[in-house]
Order: C-alpha cells, then sequence, then structure tokens
C-alpha cells in the first residue's frame, strides 16, 4: 500500500496547479476513495469522529441490492432460455448470459453519470459525491432488459442533471434521480418501456445463450392484468405456464431486471435495517399502505378493474413495489425527514401505488409513480409535522405568559389591599 | 426530582480514570492563562500590562459593554504577556506565578442581608459571573438581568469526565452560595445530580436526580426537561464547581481558584485527576504522564466533543475539568477505511464489527470522511434529548432564518447540545460551530 500511497502522491503536483488541473476532482475522489483522507478535527468543535461516512453508507446499499442484482443476471437468462423453448438450464453460461446483458447498461449509466458528476465537481470545485454510484447500478435494474443503450444514456443524463445538479448535487435533490431516469423513459419512449416485446430478452449476445423464435412476446403480470378484458386473469409466464405466487416470491417471472424477486429484495431489506441504512419506518408504512389498499380493492372486485381480483399479498409480489419499498422510497434524501411524516409518507405510496395499478390500466405499474409524487409532497408532511413542534412551543409560551400576567395580577391586588 | 434520559450515547472511549485514582494529585502551577474566547459575548478590555504584579482574583480584563464583569487572574503572579491576534484581539492573557509579594487578593463582603445589585456586583467583579451562561444565547450574563431560574447540573457524563463527589459538608458551603443568589431570581434554582451519593442535598435548592447516558450532565437538556426556556426569557446556568466557588466567597470573603482536572485519554499512560488553578499551563499537568508515542498526539483541553485543540504547553481551557490526549491521525495512512471491517474502529452504526463488542476504543481525531451535505435524516435526533428538531433547526440557521430559528426553538440551545450529533454526523459537519453562528446572529439581529 505503501508504494501506492507514493504514487499517488508523486502524481498529485500535476493536477494541483499542474497540466492536469481540470481533472483535480477526479484525483480526489479516487485519492480519498483509496485513502481514508487526513483531516482531522479542527480547532474547537467534536475531537473525534465517528467512523461512518457517506462512502460506507452508499456501498452498503450497493451491497444490499447485490443479490437482486445476481437474481436477475439468472433470472434474464432464465426467461431467454424457457423463450427459446429448452429444456436444459446451464447455469454459469445463464449467469454469463445475464452479466453480458445487464454490463453495457451499468457501463452506460456510470459512464454518463459519473461523467458528470465529475464536471459538476470540477465546476463547484468540491470533492466527488458517492450518490450516483448507487444510482448508476439501481437504474438498469429497474429498466427493461431490451431498453436500448442509447436510451439509458439520455435518460441518465437527463436525471442527473434536471433532477439532482440543478439543485445542488447530492442531498439537495426533490425526487429519486433513478426513478426520474425511469419516469423520462416511461414518457418519452412508451413503446419500449412497456408491452409485451421489452422484458424478455431475445437475441443470443456474443454468440453465448439459444435463439429465441421471431414474434416470441411476453408480458409482464402486470401488464397482462392492464391489458386483460374484464374478469379474473389467469397469469401466464413465458411459455405459457400459469405463474404462482411461489414464482413471484421467488422472482421467476418476466420483469425489470432487478425488480422480480422478492426474496433477494428481502435479503436487501435485511442488510438496509441491520445497518440502519434504509429507515423501518418507510418500509413497514409501505407495505401497510399497499396491503390496505390492496385489500380494499379487493373486497370491491369488478370486472372493470381486473387488478381488484389479485389478493392483496400478490400486489406485492408482483411488479416492482417491494423493490420500491425498500430501494426507492427510503432514499433518505427525497424520504420524509421526520419520523411522524415517514410514516404518513411509505403509507401513501402504498395507497397510490396500488391505486394506480388497479384503477388507472393505462399504467400497469403504479410504484414508480407514487414514489416520485411521494417525493414531491415529502417536504410538505414534513412541513405538517415540524408545525406540530413549533405549536407546542407556542402554546408553552401562551402558558407562561399567562402565569406571569397571573401572578402580576395577584401582586397588584396584594397591594391593593395593604393600601 | 427525577428525570431519566432515553436518548444520547456514552463513549465507550480508553483511558478513563481508574477508581482507585479518583483522589487528586496536587499539581504546582507556575503559569496559568486566561483566554477570553472561552467566554462568549464577553469583549476583553484589557486593566493589565506585561510586568504588573496581580493578586489571585484581580482583574485582568473587563467586558468592554459592562465594566463590572471582570476576567481575573486565577493565580498571584506577574503578567508574563498579552497576546492577541489580528486585529488587536486579545487571544490571552499569561500570568507566572511568581513575584507576587504585596499584592493583595480583593474580598467581598456578602451575605444572607446583601441586596440583589450587591450580590452581582460581587459576582461580576470576583470572576465568577464569567463562568456561569445565559440561555438563550449561551453567553457571559448580564449582570443587570434577573434570571427567572437558576440552573446548576452537578455532575460530568462527557467522555472519560470524572464526576466530583460533593459532601454533606460541601453541599453546607454550597447552600451559602445558594442563599445569596436567590436574591438574583424569582424562580427556583435546580441542582442537577446523578443520585443523592454523588451531590448531597443543598439547602434551598431543588436537586433534580438524572440518570441515563450523556448529554444527561448537560444544563440544556435539564432545563428541557425540567422547565424549557421560552421566548423572552433568560436564565442562568453554570456548573457545579462555581457555585461551590460562590459559597466559598460568600463564607471566606476571597475567591477560590483551584479546580480538579481529570487527565485522560488513551494516549495518557496512567490516567488521574489533579487539583490545580484554573487556567494552569498543561505541561505541568502531562510531564511525564503520557504514553512514548511513535506518532503524533493531540492534547484537548476539555473532553473529546467540546475540547478545544491545544498545544503540549497550552492551556487548561474552560470549563477547567478535563484534558484529553489521544492519537492525532494527520500521520496516519488508512487504505479505503471507508470499507474497514476491523473491530478497532469506534461507531455507532451496526456496519462496524466494534458497534457490537462490548470494548473500548482510541479514536484518533481523523474527520473519517469528507465533508457532505445533509444525507442520512433521523442521525441527529437519536442524540438530542429535548423537543427540538435539530435537523430543522439547523437548516433555519443555514439559511438564516430568525423566524424558524425562534419557532424551532434556537432560545433553548446551546452548542455543546449538538456536539454528540456533530460525532454521529455521517456528513461531518461542524454543527456546534453552526450553532454557534446562528446564535451570535440572532443575537447581533434582535438585541
Amino acid at each position: 500500500m505503501k508504494s501506492l500511497r507514493k504514487f499517488m502522491d508523486r502524481i498529485k503536483p500535476a493536477f494541483y496547479g499542474g497540466k492536469l488541473s481540470s481533472l483535480r476532482s477526479v484525483y480526489d475522489g479516487f485519492d480519498t476513495f483509496l485513502f481514508t483522507p487526513r483531516d482531522t478535527s479542527g480547532p474547537v468543535g467534536v475531537q473525534v469522529h465517528d467512523s461512518m461516512d457517506s462512502k460506507r453508507t452508499m456501498t452498503i446499499v450497493i451491497v444490499a441490492l447485490m443479490p437482486c442484482f445476481f437474481f436477475g443476471m439468472y433470472n434474464t437468462a432464465y426467461q431467454h432460455w424457457l423463450a427459446a423453448g429448452a429444456i436444459e438450464f446451464p447455469f454459469w453460461e445463464m449467469m454469463l448470459y445475464g452479466l453480458l446483458a445487464i454490463l453495457p447498461m451499468v457501463l452506460t449509466t456510470y459512464i454518463v453519470g459519473l461523467g458528470i458528476e465529475f464536471i459538476c465537481a470540477q465546476l463547484r470545485h468540491e470533492e466527488i459525491q458517492e450518490g450516483f454510484l448507487v444510482t448508476g447500478i439501481i437504474l438498469p435494474m429497474i429498466l427493461p432488459i431490451e431498453t436500448p443503450l442509447w436510451m439509458v444514456a439520455v435518460a441518465t443524463a437527463f436525471a442527473v442533471i434536471f433532477a439532482k445538479e440543478v439543485f445542488g448535487g447530492t442531498g439537495y435533490n426533490i425526487v429519486n434521480v433513478a426513478l426520474t431516469a425511469r419516469a423520462f423513459l416511461f414518457f418519452a419512449y412508451p413503446a419500449k418501456m412497456s408491452g409485451d416485446h421489452v422484458f424478455v430478452a431475445t437475441q443470443p449476445i456474443l454468440g453465448v445463450g439459444p435463439t429465441v423464435p421471431d414474434g416470441f412476446t411476453c408480458a409482464t403480470p402486470l401488464g397482462q392484468i392492464a391489458t386483460a378484458q374484464g374478469g379474473d386473469v389467469a397469469l401466464t409466464g413465458v411459455g405459457d405456464h400459469a405463474i404462482t405466487a411461489a414464482d413471484a416470491f421467488w422472482g421467476f417471472i418476466p420483469g425489470s431486471f432487478g425488480e422480480t424477486s422478492t426474496f433477494c429484495i428481502l435479503i436487501g431489506a435485511a442488510i438496509l435495517l441491520l445497518t440502519r441504512i434504509a429507515d423501518w419506518r418507510i418500509i413497514v408504512s409501505v407495505v401497510a399502505g399497499a396491503l390496505c389498499m390492496g385489500w380494499i380493492a379487493n373486497v370491491f372486485e369488478t370486472p372493470t378493474y381486473p387488478g381488484s381480483y389479485l389478493n392483496p399479498a400478490d400486489q406485492l409480489l408482483f411488479g416492482g413495489l417491494a423493490f420500491a419499498a425498500v430501494f426507492m422510497a427510503t432514499d433518505p434524501v427525497t424520504a420524509a425527514r421526520t419520523r411522524t411524516g415517514k410514516w404518513i409518507y411509505g403509507f401513501l405510496i402504498g395507497i397510490i401505488a396500488v391505486l394506480i395499478r388497479v384503477y388507472n390500466t393505462g399504467y400497469p405499474e403504479g410504484a414508480m409513480l407514487a414514489v416520485l409524487l411521494m417525493n414531491v409532497f415529502a417536504p410538505l408532511i414534513d412541513w405538517c409535522v415540524v408545525q406540530a413542534n413549533v405549536r407546542r412551543r407556542e402554546r408553552r409560551l401562551v402558558a407562561a405568559e399567562n402565569a406571569l400576567d397571573a401572578t402580576e395580577d395577584k401582586i397588584e391586588a396584594e397591594e391593593g389591599r395593604a393600601s | 426530582m427525577e428525570i431519566k434520559i432515553k436518548k444520547g450515547l456514552d463513549l465507550p472511549l480508553a483511558g478513563a480514570v481508574p477508581a482507585e485514582a479518583k483522589a487528586p494529585v496536587a499539581v504546582d502551577c507556575k503559569r496559568a492563562a486566561v483566554v477570553p474566547d472561552d467566554f462568549p459575548g464577553f469583549i476583553a478590555k484589557v486593566d493589565v500590562r506585561e510586568g504588573d504584579v496581580v493578586a489571585a482574583g484581580q482583574p485582568l480584563m473587563h467586558h468592554k459593554d459592562c465594566e463590572a464583569v471582570k476576567l481575573v487572574s486565577p493565580v498571584a503572579g506577574t503578567v508574563a504577556a498579552v497576546v492577541r491576534g489580528e486585529r488587536r484581539k486579545v487571544l490571552r492573557v499569561v500570568v507566572d506565578a511568581k513575584g507576587a509579594e504585596g499584592a493583595q487578593a480583593p474580598s467581598f463582603a456578602v451575605s444572607a442581608k446583601s441586596s440583589a445589585e450587591e450580590v452581582a456586583q460581587m459576582l461580576a467583579n470576583s470572576g465568577m459571573l464569567v463562568l456561569m451562561r445565559q440561555r438563550p444565547y449561551d453567553i457571559v450574563p448580564n449582570p443587570a438581568d434577573r434570571p427567572r431560574d437558576i440552573f446548576v447540573t452537578a455532575f460530568d457524563s462527557a467522555p472519560l469526565a470524572v464526576s466530583r463527589v460533593y459532601s454533606a459538608e460541601d453541599a453546607a458551603v454550597m447552600a451559602a452560595a445558594v442563599e445569596v443568589l436567590k436574591k438574583l431570581t424569582p424562580g427556583r434554582i435546580f441542582v442537577s445530580r446523578r443520585s443523592a451519593a454523588q451531590c448531597a442535598d443543598i439547602a434551598g435548592a431543588v436537586m433534580v436526580d438524572v440518570a441515563g447516558p450523556h448529554p444527561a450532565s448537560l444544563v440544556g437538556v435539564q432545563i428541557a426537561n425540567i422547565r424549557p426556556v421560552n421566548k423572552g426569557e433568560k436564565v442562568w446556568t453554570m456548573h457545579v464547581s462555581t457555585l461551590y466557588k460562590i459559597g466559598k466567597i460568600v463564607r471566606d470573603g476571597r475567591a477560590d481558584f483551584t479546580t480538579t482536572v481529570a487527565v485522560t485519554g488513551s494516549e495518557v499512560e496512567k490516567p488521574y485527576v489533579a487539583s490545580t488553578v484554573m487556567g494552569a499551563q498543561l505541561d505541568a499537568l502531562l510531564a511525564g504522564r503520557l504514553k512514548a508515542a511513535d506518532h503524533k498526539v493531540r492534547v484537548i483541553a476539555g473532553n473529546v466533543l467540546t475540547g478545544v485543540h491545544e498545544a503540549e504547553d497550552g492551556y487548561l481551557r474552560y470549563p477547567y475539568t478535563q484534558v484529553t490526549v489521544i492519537a492525532d491521525g494527520s500521520d496516519k495512512d488508512e487504505f479505503m477505511g471507508w470499507a474497514s471491517m476491523s473491530p478497532k474502529k469506534m461507531s455507532v452504526s451496526p456496519s462496524y464489527p466494534g458497534h457490537w463488542l462490548r470494548r473500548l476504543f482510541s479514536p484518533d481525531a481523523r474527520t473519517l470522511g469528507g465533508r457532505r451535505a445533509m444525507i442520512m435524516s433521523g442521525e441527529y435526533e437519536r442524540y438530542v434529548p429535548m423537543d427540538i428538531l435539530p435537523e430543522y433547526l439547523l437548516k433555519a440557521v443555514q439559511s438564516g432564518n430568525i423566524d424558524a430559528m425562534e419557532r424551532l426553538g434556537i432560545y433553548e440551545v446551546a452548542p455543546e447540545d449538538f456536539a454528540l450529533a456533530e460525532y454521529a454526523d455521517s456528513s461531518k459537519q461542524p454543527l456546534q460551530q453552526m450553532v454557534r453562528n446562528g446564535l451570535d446572529y440572532l443575537r447581533h439581529e434582535v438585541e
């Protein structure tokens, strides 16, 4: 490690005032990544600091996403193999296929997103911030596997610039950056983001994977519900076999890359909750809201809205709601920040997500829109909660003033009696 | 009266004073300094010159806005230096404890019969008033004010701090102080302690037993749980040692400037308690007491949360009760420290193995991360046991919004109330400095 340190020290002058000054933020980014900065506490203020920092926070989120990521690799290939009518499922070949399918998207988001981050950090003379590390991995995970790379690049650039950097960078954004990118694609290129063509990879990649017959289509479970005409829907997966709740729990269903396996999402949730990165209040309240609305819809089931036939628990197994509850709604920057506020915020996300799913057949999945909507309302919710604290203080002041008046009156009365 | 503090944290630091070493060892003070910066709101005008002979308790400086308020010399001797910084700001006045023959220490005559003005005059002239704080603003009180209540904290829950035991005899001395202080307030005098064994009942004061982790001993936390400060109200606060000193003045007529100091920290060979003079030079306290280290060490005058980084030959700083010596860390390269799973790293985050271990830690003074915007929510409120929303108050301070600061309770807080939150903050923001700036700004705008 000493030689690496020496190397970093040797090249430092080039970035500080030297030829490469315009890349100073890049150097700083790498330097602080490799070595804990030697900066110490100032002369006044706290003299020791906790070991927790922003880098570790973001890394833990990425670690929590890994089960979903690896399962996504497997499931992408699994759906592809199914579509090709395969009977054998060679594990390592499938994992390789999944990796080859997702890697270009991950590289695209990181190159575009981090590039913009580096430029903005350089312009602002700030250290590189870690926020995009999470955004960059989460975005490919919530996109259909067939999304063209140029769209991923455009959406990433749009979201990073207009949802984050214009507000001041990591920690200042109002809406979730990854979801903004997804919403951008959803509304700008609806044909490529929903329907029955995009969720299953149909081409072999670099010679890996079987060939899928032309004209293959398969919609996600929620997609099937949204396009169904009346009555309860029998959900089918690739190859027309029926989808069971167990399939949905383990994740062997078509869907966006990382969202299908509720089991892997639960592992991620456990990591986030154990390390206190995600607030349990939000996750619990999203689930409660979804179950509550799912139950209401189910009680008033109607053929007009086939989604109302889903039982409340299925609402959490299908689609991206569970993923959104654990990884999207809990983004501390865009979520409500007060304790009470978090309960309200999460509960409304659950309610609205299911509401959109069931009663607006134009949008098969409501989780994305629900989180974005509540991101916008989170400051309002917090404001109301903060007002409660303010009112408590005002009441205390009034009570103290009244008490003071009372004692003064008493003194006056006594003086009056004395004279 | 009893209070139970639930939020908070006792930092598990190595270098505490062992139970058998808690009897104070007398350490001679050859040199002492008075630092005006330790007394917020006090604008120093120097009354002495280099070479002047001063007695213990004789004024060195007075407050520009209120001449009666004095900063006094803690030792008898000659003024060695008046150190000034930029724009002739007084940094410190240093007094050598020698050659003070013939200097007459001022004496004060106050008793239960004295008027409120006489008591206030005594406090201001004897250098006792500067040891108190007024809330709001956390500043040296104005002797003309009459506070709503007076709050005294009789113990110290800060990391590695030692709480002195006050016997019934000591309590009798403090009762004399309580008697005269009662002239100044229409309200009550609250004294917070750990238990009756730690501080005996003081006649005339309301005794409050406080349980729970740090910041239980912070007077702001106690006020918030006893009788919060409303807009327009003023309360005075002080440490019990100040109350004891006032008691001594009432009894003997003369001020006593000795103090007991816990010398602690992971770089101290044998932590101990010293008895010395307020503002004493640190080298005498530390001589022969430090571990032989091959790395830089940091001497902190005070505890690790609110103390000041001083040189090894620096001086004891307000409130003159603790010195902590830890590793500095500025000479240390740690490869990818943010990813470390070492059990030696101290953290409130369960992602570090050390969080789960019942062990003591020897952290250094590094910030362990770059400064960021406030990203995580709810981090601060775990460590501020008051009816305050720390994050919103700090944001109001940052934006200079006076109205919002008032509504969110700026009048109830002092910088030290945010020290633990500043320690735990993963965004590494200087919260105490922010609160101090907010208080100063508000005072400047409102008064």
